[in-house]
């Protein structure tokens, strides 16, 4: 027998401590994180690609296999925040490390997790031919469109007039360059099997982000050759933003130079479901 | 026919850096940050107020957390033994 | 089955040694007169289902053994000169987090691109500078490629004794020589179990393990250093390796490595046939430097003569050992150019010429 009364009309109101007694949890930290708390500033959406992640490494049960290879950048103390095996690369090798341990031990699950100045500037020979070799490892690749931790330089993917520290004046792209679409250059390398591009600025980008990293794992664990998702991810502190308004300039303004999507899927990725 | 199905979440107040984005998504409007209290690493945390029991456990706010401050639990009632 | 003596170039000779010697995974990248090693490996490793990868630069190879070497794998790379610059902020790396690692450089022509002739004139780029920080590769300078073989046979020991950095410090003749050469047996490949209890393969559900060089809290660091200073210590306790040559009844001393430490052997026999009194100081281990003996050859010495295919870096060692007992000449040549027994006997000459005792010599010193 059903009872349809509201449940919290005036004569039986539910107790939170009877609904975490009674109900079923419907969210918690992923095992594959570790409990320290992190250094990234209120707000950096370091924090919820790292969760994704954990949350891809339990759903996968591979945390007793996975080894990470974290970058120099600001989530340079990232083996702090995981509870699994990891070294340190030196900036923007990365993918070399990675590398060197996929091809020793090729049972384990590797990925990187690098930041923009980290892949895409000093360390953009090492991407490009990791995905060239179709090294069979996962990459992370966080675009924050500065370099975060030195506090605020321009980064390769600095949109066209964005103020930095080191674009005092705005970005100018007779001068500088244009901003690095990773992706889409990714992409067109053979080697490269699952290359997409993220964000995490809402609940849907967030759902579509984890789809990704799940796919990403699923790509390595079946040896079809490089992935990498690439996440459109906030600078509260040097963009001087607050959290909020930080997630709505990634959607109204780098979205548009750096569309949302998949830029290579392997016919074999595709077939992982 | 009001919802069975009722939420709450855990807060681990230490951990809320006060960036307030779980505040910009609930749907029941009922996350704000606290007024007046400090947490160990001096940032305002976020409280639930919901004296009448409007979560639903949606989850959108542990979703966007960036330091997996919140846990979150459901209770459908029409699910619950002996009802 | 006796080994058997088979004509190898040097090259050559070190890859198999390595690949005797236990190499799990090879990273490298091309650059003359190192490239042979690399392709040996190329055609060798896979044959023994090991790693062989050809990396897009040094920058990545030595990242790559990095990697590798973090798992406890027995990792290594081999380089040239340019290459080796390119490798020094790796090399220091894996310094900093003690993970066992051995690197060849076949030294050539420097500064700049330089050439291809053989060289010494990385001395210092290995023993004092390999990378940034307070750090010392263990460095073996071998003069022939049967010596270069049982030097690479000990590097993986060695490297996982101390948890090192271990070079081997060929140069291009080495390198590029034939010479004949008996290889040693193939050492059985590591079990997982004798795998460091710190290498990273995954936790399985074990405590996580972490390989960083980062120590953002000072007094870490320097704990970090204190620690190294005390491996290097011991290092330099156990591992001094030279040879001597007549040095018993010696007055002068030539002091030289590798190649040219090879030449001096003819240039000591030719002088002591000449009359002359003298022994050779041959270091094999330029880091630690054997300082301690030389020091003990010093004493009574009219004087020393450093040969060297640099500009005299090597000689500030001897400088350092000999402590002004003696006069320390230098006789180099650069840029490549081999110096001959000739031209080295000649600068002996001149050493004898200015320090031998006034007493008997008839006419008073001219120049």
């Amino acid at each position: 027998m059903t009872d349809n009364r509201p449940i919290n009309g005036p004569d039986n109101i539910i107790s939170p401590e009877q609904i975490i007694a009674q109900g079923e949890v419907v969210y918690q930290r992923p095992d594959a994180l570790s409990d320290a708390q992190t250094h990234y500033c209120p707000g950096c959406t370091h924090g919820i690609i790292h969760r994704l992640i954990g949350e891809a490494i339990d759903e996968l049960g591979i945390q007793g296999k996975t080894i990470m290879v974290a970058p120099v950048g600001c989530s340079v103390l990232m083996y702090y925040y995981f509870d699994v095996d990891g070294v340190e690369a030196a900036h923007g090798r990365a993918p070399a490390m990675a590398t060197g341990l996929k091809r020793t031990q090729p049972d384990k699950i590797v990925f990187t997790y690098q930041g923009d100045g980290d892949l895409a500037s000093i360390g953009a020979a090492e991407i490009l031919h990791a995905a060239n070799r179709g090294e069979n490892i996962s990459v992370f690749f966080v675009n924050n469109a500065v370099y975060g931790m030195t506090s605020g330089q321009m980064a390769p993917t600095s949109l066209p007039g964005q103020i930095t520290t080191s674009s005092p004046l705005g970005r100018d792209v007779k001068v500088h360059g244009f901003p690095m679409r990773m992706a889409e250059i990714i992409a067109g390398l053979p080697g490269a099997a699952y290359v997409v591009r993220r964000s995490v600025y809402d609940a849907r980008t967030i759902r579509q982000a984890k789809k990704a990293v799940l796919t990403a794992f699923k790509t390595q664990q079946a040896g079809l050759g490089m992935s990498m998702v690439e996440f459109l991810s906030s600078c509260p502190t040097n963009w001087h933003m607050s959290p909020a308004e930080s997630l709505t300039w990634i959607r109204d303004t780098m979205v548009p130079y750096y569309p949302l999507g998949d830029f290579k899927v392997a016919e074999e990725v595709k077939a992982l479901g | 026919m009001a919802s069975t199905i009722k939420g709450t979440i855990v807060i681990e107040v230490d951990r809320c850096k006060g960036c307030e984005l779980c505040t910009t998504v609930c749907p029941q409007d009922i996350l704000h940050m606290g007024r007046g209290r400090f947490n160990a690493r001096g940032y305002r945390p976020v409280e639930l107020v919901d004296p009448t029991g409007k979560c639903t456990g949606c989850a959108l706010c542990a979703l966007i957390c960036p330091d997996v401050v919140l846990s979150v639990y459901r209770y459908d009632a029409r699910r619950a033994p002996g009802a | 089955m006796t080994a058997k003596r088979e004509l190898w170039k040097g090259n050559e000779a070190i890859a198999e040694a390595a690949i005797r010697g236990g190499v799990e995974a090879f990273f490298g990248y091309p650059i003359t007169p190192q490239t042979e090693l690399l392709e040996y490996m190329s055609v060798r490793m896979p044959e023994l289902g090991r790693t062989f990868l050809q990396a897009e630069s040094e920058v990545a190879s030595i990242n790559m053994v990095y990697g590798a070497a973090c798992g406890g794998m027995r990792a290594m790379s081999s380089s040239s000169s340019p290459g080796i610059s390119l490798m020094q902020e790796g090399l220091s790396y894996i310094a900093a987090s003690e993970v066992p690692a051995v690197l060849v450089d076949v030294m050539r022509g420097g500064p700049g691109l330089g050439n291809i002739q053989p060289s010494q004139s990385d001395y210092f780029q290995m023993t004092r500078s390999a990378g940034h920080g307070d750090f010392h590769p263990l460095v073996l300078a071998p003069s022939t490629v049967q010596e270069a073989v049982d030097l690479m046979y000990e590097a993986f020991p060695l490297a996982e004794k101390y948890r090192t950095l271990v070079i081997l410090a060929a140069d291009g003749s080495l390198g590029q020589m034939m010479e004949p050469a008996t290889m040693p047996p193939m050492r059985p490949p590591l079990t997982e179990a004798e795998r460091g209890d710190w290498a990273v393969r995954g936790k399985g559900n074990r405590e996580k393990r972490i390989i960083t060089s980062l120590f953002l809290k000072e007094p870490e660091l320097e704990a970090l250093n204190h620690k190294l200073q005390a491996k290097l210590s011991q290092i330099a306790e156990t591992e001094r390796r030279w040879e001597e040559i007549q040095t018993e009844d010696a007055e002068y001393l030539v002091v030289a490595y590798g190649s040219v430490g090879r030449t001096c052997k003819t240039v000591v026999r030719e002088a002591r046939a000449q009359g002359v009194k003298v022994g050779l100081f041959r270091p094999i281990s330029l880091w630690p430097f054997p300082w301690p003996r030389l020091r003990e050859l010093a004493a009574g010495k009219r004087a020393i003569l450093v040969s060297e295919m640099s500009a005299g870096q090597m000689l500030e060692d001897v400088r350092l050992a000999v402590e002004g007992q003696c006069p320390v000449d230098f006789y180099g040549r650069m840029g490549g150019v081999i110096p001959l027994p000739d031209e080295i006997l000649e600068a002996l000459h001149r050493v004898v010429a200015t320090y031998r005792p006034a007493v008997d010599s008839a006419e008073p010193r001219s120049e």
